[in-house]
């Protein structure tokens, strides 16, 4: 046992004598809870649009004052003329043009009926369905204005509210994803390359030698760690409780103990990693490219997963931070008990003992 | 200049003879290109829906049936009561919860309107606002149905006039600009009867990716972050990984030159980018049939400036650590934050002013600009000249600064 604790120190000082990526492993989540927590929305505003007016008359002008007055909308520019447009669109100038045909309001009084033309610049397909549903919302608005002496029947009225994100925020999205991918490198990456280094370095094969057992080798490397990681954890949760207004609502014990979990089986991963890999490039190119990527992607904090082809979905399924980033939503954001979280946690906790147990086995105490 | 040359036969051998390296270099991201796009697919389809119809009229039925024929919606279930749809959505089974209250059909035809409650699981906010402008579009289109059933007094199921919200899918017209008088899709004008009140019909069209293909959207974005990882990780793994083992000192008692070193490690990045973009324009083509709309000279000649400021970052951050591990962290650092602020994920439009200011000074959110600017619409040089000039000043001040910090003598 005080064999154990020499180690365990020893661990310590090898991570904390190395401030630069200390320094990053503290400095990367609390800039990403800063950044994206204040940078990204989804919610779509000022989109630049330009307005090809070849009627000029009262109708457009109030229609046109109507979309200006709207916070979806900036018009930057008032074409002359429809030509124009293509070349303004490649510039990127504008993400959407309207245009009013001749004779618009003479068409609206005469004939009842008078169109324009949205065009919607759709390489973003998603902002070009948004805004150009903002744009059809402000058309019936006036249709609604215009119909008012005429008595428009059957209105619907559909009364939205948007659940546990009013504003449509990023952060609350982002916060949980930024605590699985940081628990994630933290663990897995460090840990990877961590034992790699020694083999490397070649002071694998003093440890080896000693008569320290290989368990012991292991829970040395990866106290430092959990250490780290717990740290990471506690400083997000202070900081988006501070500054993002998200603190946690439901139990701050359960969270903690199920992201403990998640940590450990995170360990597991990056020890795996480290017995199948020979050099440290090797080993972090192998947690990046091999752990990272798959995580950012199939956790499910980018992208919705039902979305994904069927193969990839049962992928997911194999992927620790899906479960975690489902149990931070619903036990931070949500406030939900153990009772709504109970299977993801035993699936951590399947994948935890799986891991470690095959990590365990195929830790070599033979160099070749 | 034979320096150089000799340098760069050095450092293409050591990469070359590196199988595994290779293999993550240029096996990998080509694998990812082909996988990520299907993962990558933010377009909104499967948005499932709880209903509590209190109503149980044809009126509701019929409103349902519009949802659930849109393709967007599906329909996991009906709730007896609201807290029992909001129940629902607490638990992920469903993303919106809409009540249909008692006596709609029966107070919309008396008293002329009536409400509907919608909730929405917004912690996802791109579903969330996609999801609430679908579902309020076909409200919206419904509500224009049974008004115009009612109006015309024969009743004429079969005039299905396009209403004011946009068809949903939207009306496809060939990404040509077409004269603005005569549209390219005129709906046909139906004869109104006098009381029919006046209205503006807002006919739209989506250029440039008019069957709203997200992935044509995603796969040049996608090609730019794998691109990213590569020219800034490796290039500071490769000048560490000499520190490390101490090859950096032979080369520093050498008379070569500091740009001349520094040269000679970026080249053969350089030339694997441009072999990596190639392939992965292959790949986006054969793939998901990614054509570049634009000039190919205009992407190239944009891929160099963009390298050349990614490897100035590599070597930037190369020259401030001293172990593999410290560059691993610090090219993380900088790749994770570029990879969700430049606007592969969430437009860069919509964030606020200060953090446009910051996303301007990363590389890749200009070069991931061109990219769809040039992939998509086929813009030319004089287009994206901002871009393109903000990337190469970055690149000049992060290689001026690499230089400077580079010591020969520690």
């Amino acid at each position: 046992m005080r064999q154990l604790l020499t180690f365990i120190r020893k661990e310590f000082l090898h991570v904390f004598r190395d401030r630069k990526t200390l320094l990053m492993l503290f400095g990367l989540p609390i800039a990403q809870i800063v950044l994206f927590g204040f940078a990204l929305s989804n919610e779509i505003k000022n989109s630049h649009i330009a307005v090809v007016d070849y009627s000029k008359d009262a109708a457009t002008t109030r229609l046109i004052s109507r979309i200006a007055a709207s916070s979806y909308f900036d018009i930057r520019r008032s074409l002359a003329g429809a030509d124009q447009l293509q070349a303004a669109f490649k510039k990127g100038d504008i993400k959407m043009a309207i245009i009013f045909p001749a004779n618009f309001g003479d068409d609206l009084q005469h004939t009842g009926k008078a169109t324009m033309q949205v065009i919607a610049d759709a390489s973003d397909p998603n902002q070009a369905t948004t805004i150009t549903n903002y744009l059809s919302q402000i058309v019936t608005d006036y249709n609604t204005e215009l119909a008012k002496d005429a008595g428009q029947p059957m209105q619907i009225n559909p009364e939205t509210q948007m659940l546990y994100n009013p504003e449509l925020r990023g952060a609350p999205n982002f916060v949980p994803g930024v605590m699985a991918l940081v628990l994630m490198l933290v663990c897995t990456m460090m840990t990877s390359v961590a034992i790699v280094k020694e083999k490397e370095l070649g002071t694998m094969e003093i440890l080896l030698v000693s008569p320290f057992r290989p368990i012991y080798i292991i829970i040395s490397k990866l106290a430092p760690n959990l250490l780290i990681s717990v740290l990471n954890l506690v400083i997000i949760l202070l900081l988006s409780w501070l500054f993002l207004d998200l603190p946690v609502k439901g139990s701050l014990l359960l969270l903690i103990t199920c992201s403990i979990l998640f940590i450990l089986t995170s360990l597991s991963i990056g020890l795996l990693l480290s017995i199948n890999a020979q050099t440290q490039q090797a080993a972090m190119m192998g947690s990046l490219m091999g752990m990272l990527l798959p995580t950012m992607l199939l956790t499910g904090f980018l992208f919705p997963i039902e979305n994904m082809p069927l193969a990839l979905q049962i992928l997911s399924n194999l992927v620790p931070s899906r479960w975690y980033f489902i149990i931070v939503k619903r036990v931070m954001l949500k406030g939900l008990g153990i009772t709504a979280v109970w299977r993801e946690m035993l699936i951590l906790t399947g994948m935890c003992l799986l891991l470690f147990t095959i990590s365990l086995r195929k830790f070599k105490i033979r160099l070749q | 200049m034979r320096i150089l040359i000799f340098l760069l036969e050095k450092e293409f051998r050591q990469i070359l003879r590196n199988r595994q390296i290779l293999r993550t270099l240029l096996i990998a991201p080509v694998i990812q290109l082909i996988l990520l796009p299907l993962a990558a697919d933010y377009s909104v389809k499967n948005i499932s829906l709880a209903v509590v119809d209190n109503d149980h009229s044809p009126f509701s039925q019929k409103l349902i049936s519009k949802i659930t024929a849109s393709g967007h919606f599906r329909l996991t279930g009906y709730a007896p009561s609201y807290p029992e749809a909001l129940k629902m959505v607490e638990e992920d089974k469903a993303d919106i919860a809409l009540q249909i209250p008692n006596h709609f059909e029966r107070d919309l035809v008396r008293e002329n309107n009536k409400q509907l409650y919608i909730a929405i699981n917004a912690i996802e906010g791109t579903k969330a606002n996609l999801g609430g402008a679908y579902l309020a579009s076909i409200i919206r289109d419904y509500n224009n149905d049974i008004r115009l059933r009612r109006q015309s007094a024969p009743p004429q199921p079969a005039t299905q006039t396009p209403t004011a919200a946009p068809a949903l899918p939207p009306t496809t017209t060939p990404a040509q600009p077409s004269p603005p008088s005569q549209p390219a899709n005129q709906p046909p004008t139906i004869t109104t009867s006098p009381d029919t009140p006046p209205a503006v019909e807002a006919v739209s069209t989506n250029w440039y990716n008019p069957l709203l293909n997200f992935k044509l959207y995603m796969v040049p974005a996608i090609l730019v972050v794998l691109i990213t990882a590569m020219a800034a990780m490796q290039s500071a793994f490769n000048i560490v990984q000499e520190k490390e083992s101490g090859t950096i000192e032979q080369i520093n008692v050498t008379p070569i030159k500091k740009h001349i070193f520094i040269l000679g490690k970026m080249i053969p990045f350089l030339v694997l980018g441009i072999i990596l973009f190639t392939l992965g324009l292959l790949v986006g083509w054969i793939f998901y049939g990614v054509v570049p709309a634009g000039n190919l000279l205009v992407l190239y000649a944009s891929l160099i400036v963009y390298l050349f400021a990614m490897l100035g970052l590599g070597l930037l951050l190369a020259t401030y650590s001293a172990t593999q591990q410290q560059s691993m962290s610090l090219a993380f650092f900088f790749i994770n934050i570029f990879n969700i602020m430049s606007g592969v994920f969430t437009a860069v439009d919509s964030m606020p002013g200060w953090a446009q200011a910051i996303v301007s000074t990363f590389p890749p959110s200009h070069f991931i600009k061109i990219m769809r600017m040039v992939v998509l619409k086929g813009s030319g040089f004089s287009d994206i000249l901002w871009p393109l000039t903000a990337m190469a000043l970055i690149g000049l001040f992060l290689n001026t600064w690499a230089v400077l910090n580079y010591r020969k003598t520690s």
